[in-house]
């Protein structure tokens, strides 16, 4: 199970780093979204998927399944929710701005002197 | 017992948070956020001197022992660095006042500030990895805001690049977390480095995961081939928060690889700090290109930045006394005289309208005071003997040929004349030289601009004729990082 796991996080991985050096905005957006799914899949493999009860308390059972790591993707994909909603609104500005949504139209004079 | 631990972090965020509610009243925001500044200033200090007479501070947040709860830890090299931060905000709040405009401070620039330092003291300060990548994504959340702060075209272009580099970096962090995680199972600093100083067989997967922190800390410290990002952002925003970012945010990324390679990855010198000390070389090299390459004065500076980065790493890199006295001394001396730079700078480009270097001349002519403080911060800079800079270069030298690396202490020497040329270019052509403005056509004025400014170089002349009175306290700081097991023993035995 952590083999296939890890395959997935390999390919999200992939596709995020394919959108991230294409040209268009939104893409690059989007390709950071995949890049922290793998990343949150990932410690989730990390930590082992052994099997076991759900961590409740209430769940009486002999195992539980490993609570740190749910707690650091529980922080980790807040974290990452903020920053893509502000990424999307400065990319949405930036268009306005500037008038394109393609990164080579945002060389300006200053980046070549 | 009072916890200055503890307080460091609540003044800023309080601080913040109550500036929230008033983003219209200025006057008072510019007086609460002055208070606040002042009064972690006085925290710190004593945080400092407590660290000094009884050992290692600790706070563990919650009650719950580590490593099974979150911990701050203020050792003697948080310590430094957090006073430090505290010094270098107020002038660079007092030159705020004056330069950032009205129209900016009522869409709460003091608030995302004072939550910038909070992110920052908190990195500085924090004993647990995954709770340093939070506080790495406070500061850099705030930093996102603050270089496209009053959304000019040049700063949206420029923090677009910012934004997509931080959080590619941020998410390296987090899967070197896990990974450190599957292997070691902890995340405690303390505890980690216990667990690896035990091993009694070599991990190779150890050494790939402490390079994969090297470059994700690469990429917010700015060493070698992860420095591309930073030229262009630093220069986009206003001179008051580049300065803040040239002073503080490099030194964060350097700090974590200073704590991460004195305390968790020591099993593998040989490998691991070799890497270190080419890169720190290479660095230099880069950045010193840079700095004598550009005709810009904002680049010219930004360079600079970029290659004390790589002074202060091969100090980390060499694992000696010297060497890590050297890199401490210097990390200090950098966040003062950087912030002096970025600012005296900031208000040459004001006066002058323009920041190419063969557009200007003779500003000294009607700016006296701002010419020779310019001159003195470059002297400083490079390490004339009584000035700030002297100290840490020789102790970098000197921990430098104890380990054999001559040819990087060669590269330094030289690294160290052409950042003297390139900034006294800046010097010869934009302040001495044939004037091209009258006083009358200048561009704006330094009313308010030098009094900060002369509080920085102030301070760096003290920390360069006072480096006798500071010694005691670098080297408290050097001890731990030379005997990680005080830090291990102070986290977790007591």
């Amino acid at each position: 199970m952590e083999i296939l796991m890890s395959v997935i996080a390999g390919i999200l991985f992939m596709v995020g780093t394919y959108l991230i050096l294409s040209k268009n905005m939104i893409r690059i957006v989007l390709g950071t979204n995949f890049i922290s799914h793998g990343a949150h899949i990932l410690i989730l493999t990390m930590a082992g998927l052994k099997t076991g009860a759900p961590p409740l308390l209430g769940l009486e059972a002999t195992n539980y399944t490993d609570p740190l790591p749910q707690a650091l993707i529980l922080t980790a994909i807040v974290i990452s929710f903020g920053v893509t909603a502000f990424f999307l609104v400065l990319g949405y500005r930036t268009y306005k701005v500037t008038g394109t949504d393609n990164t080579d139209g945002l060389r300006g004079p200053d980046s070549y002197d | 017992m009072t916890n200055y631990v503890i307080w460091t972090l609540l003044i800023p965020l309080l601080a913040g948070i109550i500036m929230l509610f008033i983003p219209q009243r200025v006057i008072l925001q510019r007086t609460i956020s002055i208070i606040a500044s002042i009064i972690l200033l006085i925290n710190t200090v004593l945080l400092v001197f407590q660290i000094q007479t009884e050992g290692i501070q600790k706070m563990e947040l919650g009650g719950w022992a580590p490593p099974f709860g979150i911990i701050l830890v203020g050792d003697m090299l948080s310590g430094l660095l957090v006073l430090t931060t505290a010094l270098v905000i107020i002038p660079i709040l007092i030159y705020s006042f004056s330069s950032i405009g009205v129209e900016r401070e009522k869409k709460y620039y003091y608030s995302i500030f004072f939550f910038l330092v909070t992110g920052v003291l908190g990195a500085f300060l924090t004993g647990d990895l995954f709770n340093m990548f939070v506080f790495f994504e406070v500061f850099l959340l705030s930093s996102y805001v603050l270089i496209v702060h009053g959304s000019t075209q040049k700063q949206l272009r420029e923090s677009f690049k910012y934004v997509l580099i931080n959080i590619l970096s941020s998410a390296l962090f987090v899967i070197g977390v896990a990974y450190l995680y599957a292997v070691i199972g902890t995340l405690n600093m303390a505890h980690l480095g216990e667990r690896i100083a035990s091993l009694t067989e070599p991990a190779p997967i150890l050494t790939v995961i402490a390079l994969m922190f090297l470059i994700i800390f690469g990429l917010k410290g700015a060493i070698f081939p992860l420095y591309f990002w930073l030229p262009a952002s630093y220069t986009a925003p206003p001179t008051a928060i580049g300065a803040l970012f040239g002073a503080l945010l490099t030194k964060v990324g350097i700090y974590a690889i200073f704590r991460t390679y004195s305390i968790i990855f020591v099993h593998d010198p040989a490998y691991t700090h070799t890497v270190l000390g080419v890169l720190a070389a290479l660095t230099m090299i880069f950045g010193v290109i840079g700095a004598v390459a550009h005709k810009d004065v904002t680049k010219i500076l930004v360079y600079n930045v970029i290659v004390a980065v790589g002074f202060v790493l091969f100090g980390v890199s060499t694992m000696t006394e010297a060497g890590y006295q050297g890199a401490i001394y210097y990390v200090i001396h950098d966040m003062i005289i950087k912030a002096a730079l970025f600012l005296l700078i900031g208000a040459l480009v004001t006066v002058g309208g323009t920041k190419y270097l063969k557009q200007m001349g003779g500003i000294i002519k009607y700016h006296p005071a701002l010419g020779w403080l310019f001159l003195v911060a470059v002297f400083a800079l490079v390490g004339i003997p009584p000035l700030s800079g002297f100290i840490g270069k020789v102790l970098l030298i000197q921990g430098g040929t104890t380990v054999g690396d001559y040819w990087i202490v060669f590269l330094m020497m030289v690294a160290s004349l052409l950042v003297l040329y390139s900034m006294i270019r800046i010097f010869l052509q934009g302040f001495y030289g044939k004037s091209v403005l009258s006083s009358k056509e200048e561009h704006g004025t330094t009313k308010g601009l030098l009094f900060p400014i002369s509080l920085l170089i102030a301070l760096s002349v003290l920390l360069g004729i006072g480096a006798e009175f500071l010694y005691p306290f670098v080297q408290t700081a050097t001890e731990v990082l030379l005997q990680p097991e005080l830090y291990i023993n102070a986290v977790l035995k007591e």
